[in-house]
């Protein structure tokens, strides 16, 4: 890997602009989110699509079970969906009308078994994989729930919402463990009165010995998409903030996700007025320490480590894969 | 009372027809009145008409709320939900005001061609395009002068605003600041309506005796429509300190507080039903903001989401209490927003297609009249322009927006004399 030489690999269409993107755990194929309320599975490869209809509006939230067969996807109708997602024709598998309002984030278990999502109703859901069965709920946010990742240990999970609230929580308990203080991801513009930023996006260190938290900040403009890409970087031992790494020069930007590489350095997805970004940063600079141009602007990301490759999707209804190593290499 | 033009019904061509019909002659019929301050203006006094708007600041998404399209190209996530009347589907977005829809009338042909904030603001509020020729007054000074009792002592034209409050606004152009607006700061009394307690109340007395000798004299010398409105606006004063407590949302119920919201829009809601009740004939509450080319869909949810209950909770209690018949509730912005979705997940501005509201008065109950395409990028029925619409609301509260008031002894148009009110809403 040599996020230096970063270059486009690959770049499918669509017709309708995309939204989110995950990778399948062989990273042979991924599935997309579009404007048009659809998902898309791809073959990677050859750019072969297959759409599927089951919700009736936008998915924000995609995850793959740990093997590969199955994919649920949260739409912003409320809706859980488990697709039968390897089979030539994916089928839906299991409908859970799961959240009142949209459903935003989803994340697996470390050991595959249990599936969490949040959303706009405040309620952290745990539900069983396999089963779908609802296995516990509580609340804990007052803003809408942005964001959700299982911690590593299996024991905990992560939850960063609108206003910058970001907590761990104790799954056994429901107790909160620890919290971290994401406020700078957080704007109240007074004249606009409106809430704007939050916790677009979380990861965690190899070792679990850092948290990321990404969006925005100097949002002095809501409404008319002025604001500039932050990412903060927390000790998760005593919730310290480590770092505020930011980007010159990207006006309009925010981190709609970032991924933990096998180095530690953490990768980006930044979209806005000033195009797409991946943003690379590691622990000692401030600053990005590398950054690739998209060629449009960016919505969501995925990362598949086998590969090196990082998955995203785009506004002008591309899929496009980009390689994190020098094209010689291929 | 069934949805008149949810549409595909036959008789809509019909009723369209008739529509056509009946504006042309309602401004043959009206064009020559005037509406002078002798006993007919008087009687329309008498019948304590009000008027309350909500100006959505920014311009709402008429697809996030009046007219959404879900499953279309433009509809993007927000889906559409049933209301009190069936066969009427609104925003999911307002969940709450969808069963007071056997209230409201939803007219979807909105077309003002004006994507300017401010000039869009200027139109939908005076019913007249912005000129440098000439400047119009808005629907509260036209309220406040052809409504308002001035007897009760309240100002006839007060605004809500979420920002600070000010003094006198300049809505009134030709008539006069005597009808401009008092602005209160959200649900805040008129600012300086408490007498300093330094003031003793004989010294009080003594101030405003002096200042109506002072004033008699200058007066004798020198009167005009400025001086009067000076004149008037320390009277007005005098009497509004009088009934500060109309003002004061603590008179009302904590249990109505609550079921309103206890927030910045939940109170200031509370607030006009108050003055409603009271007899202020124009109340405008502003909320803020929609002008969302970045987001938009995050935006109305949260924006929407304080407006929905509090909205409902008002046009519910109006109605509950015989007061919606006397009572015109309208829900305007400068304009929509785009039916396409830009890359920021924005909307920009619209002015072709797009909804108002309106319920109370003579206003045609659980209707919606006009219609846009399926991916709502134009009017295809019932197109209709900001002069019809504010011929409507005066229409709506009883007063014949063809006629004329008279001002320094001319004649001016109440509303704009090349067209006339949407008779097929009023009933």
């Amino acid at each position: 890997m040599d996020i230096k030489q970063s270059h486009l690999a690959l770049d499918w269409a669509y017709d309708r602009p995309l939204l989110a993107v995950r990778v399948a755990p062989d990273g042979l194929q991924a599935v997309t989110s579009a404007e048009d309320s659809t998902l898309q599975r791809w073959v990677l490869a050859t750019g072969e699509k297959v759409v599927l209809k089951g919700h009736e509006s936008w998915v924000h939230a995609l995850r793959y079970s740990a093997d590969g067969q199955q994919l649920v996807s949260g739409g912003c109708e409320g809706r859980l969906i488990w697709w039968s997602i390897a089979e030539a024709e994916p089928k839906p598998v299991r409908t859970i009308e799961a959240h009142a309002g949209w459903i935003r984030a989803l994340d697996l278990s470390p050991d595959g078994t249990r599936l969490v999502s949040v959303g706009n109703d405040l309620v952290i859901r745990l539900w069983d994989m396999a089963s779908g069965e609802k296995v516990a709920e509580w609340v804990g946010h007052e803003k809408h729930i942005y964001s959700v990742l299982f911690h590593p240990d299996g024991q905990h999970l992560l939850t960063g919402d609108l206003g910058g609230k970001l907590q761990m929580w104790n799954i056994a308990t429901q107790q909160i463990a620890k919290s971290f203080d994401a406020k700078p991801l957080h704007t109240y513009e007074g004249g606009q009165r409106v809430d704007f930023g939050g916790v677009r996006g979380m990861a965690l260190t190899t070792d679990g010995a850092q948290l990321l938290a990404g969006g925005l900040h100097k949002g002095t403009n809501p409404l008319g998409a002025v604001h500039e890409p932050l990412l903060l970087r927390f000790a998760t031992s005593d919730c310290t903030l480590l770092k505020s790494h930011v980007s010159d020069g990207i006006p309009g930007g925010v981190i709609w996700r970032v991924c933990t590489l096998p180095d530690n350095t953490s990768v980006a997805a930044c979209g806005g007025s000033s195009g797409g970004f991946l943003l690379f940063f590691n622990a000692e600079s401030e600053k990005d320490i590398h950054r690739f141009q998209l060629p449009a602007l960016a919505r969501d990301m995925d990362w598949h480590a086998a590969t090196e490759r990082v998955l995203t999707v785009h506004h002008d209804h591309h899929l496009r894969v980009t390689n994190l190593f020098a094209k010689s290499s291929t | 009372m069934r949805a008149k033009y949810a549409c595909q019904s036959g008789e809509h061509s019909a009723s369209r027809r008739r529509f056509l019909g009946v504006v042309s002659g309602g401004i043959m019929a009206t064009g020559l009145g005037c509406l002078t301050r002798g006993s007919a203006a008087e009687s329309l006094r008498q019948q304590d008409m009000r008027v309350v708007v909500f100006n959505m600041h920014g311009g709402l998404s008429q697809l996030e709320s009046w007219d959404p399209k879900p499953g279309t190209k433009t509809g993007g996530p927000t889906r559409a939900i049933p209301t009190s009347v069936p066969g009427i589907h609104i925003s999911e977005l307002l969940p709450h005001t969808a069963k007071q829809m056997h209230h409201l009338c939803l007219l979807r042909g909105v077309n003002t061609s004006e994507d300017d904030h401010g000039k869009g603001a200027y139109l939908m509020l005076t019913g007249r395009r912005q000129t440098p020729a000439a400047d119009y007054p808005q629907i509260g000074a036209v309220a406040a002068r052809t409504l308002c009792d001035e007897s009760k002592g309240l100002p006839g034209h007060i605004l809500v605003t979420p920002g600070g409050a000010g003094g006198r606004g300049n809505e009134a152009a030709y008539l006069g600041p005597k009808y401009a607006s008092i602005s209160l700061g959200g649900d805040k009394p008129p600012q300086n309506s408490v007498k300093p307690e330094m003031i003793t109340d004989q010294a009080e007395l003594r101030r405003h005796e002096f200042r109506r000798k002072v004033n008699e004299q200058f007066l004798s010398r020198q009167r005009t429509a400025i001086t009067d409105a000076y004149t008037y606006s320390y009277e007005q004063a005098l009497r509004l300190m009088e009934r500060r407590d109309v003002f004061d949302l603590a008179k009302e119920p904590p249990t109505d507080l609550e079921r309103y919201g206890n927030n910045d829009f939940g109170r200031q809601c509370l607030l006009a039903r108050r003055l409603l009740e009271n007899g202020v004939s124009f109340v405008q509450v502003t909320h803020s903001n929609y002008d969302t080319h970045n987001e938009n869909f995050n935006f109305h949810i949260e924006q929407l989401g304080e407006f929905d209950r509090p909205f409902a909770c008002l046009v519910n209690d109006l109605a509950e209490r015989g007061m919606l018949e006397k009572t015109l509730v309208v829900v305007l912005s400068e304009f929509g927003r785009t039916p396409n979705i830009n890359l920021y997940y924005g909307r920009d501005h619209w002015s072709k297609a797009w909804s108002v509201v309106m319920a109370g008065g003579k206003v045609a109950r659980g209707a919606v009249f006009g219609q846009t395409n399926a991916e709502g990028t134009e009017v295809t029925d019932g197109q209709v322009d900001h002069g019809q619409l504010f011929h409507t609301y005066l229409q709506a509260v009883g007063v014949d927006s063809g006629q004329s008031l008279v001002v320094d002894g001319k004649e001016l148009p109440m509303a704009d004399p090349a067209v006339g009110p949407i008779w097929d809403v009023l009933t």
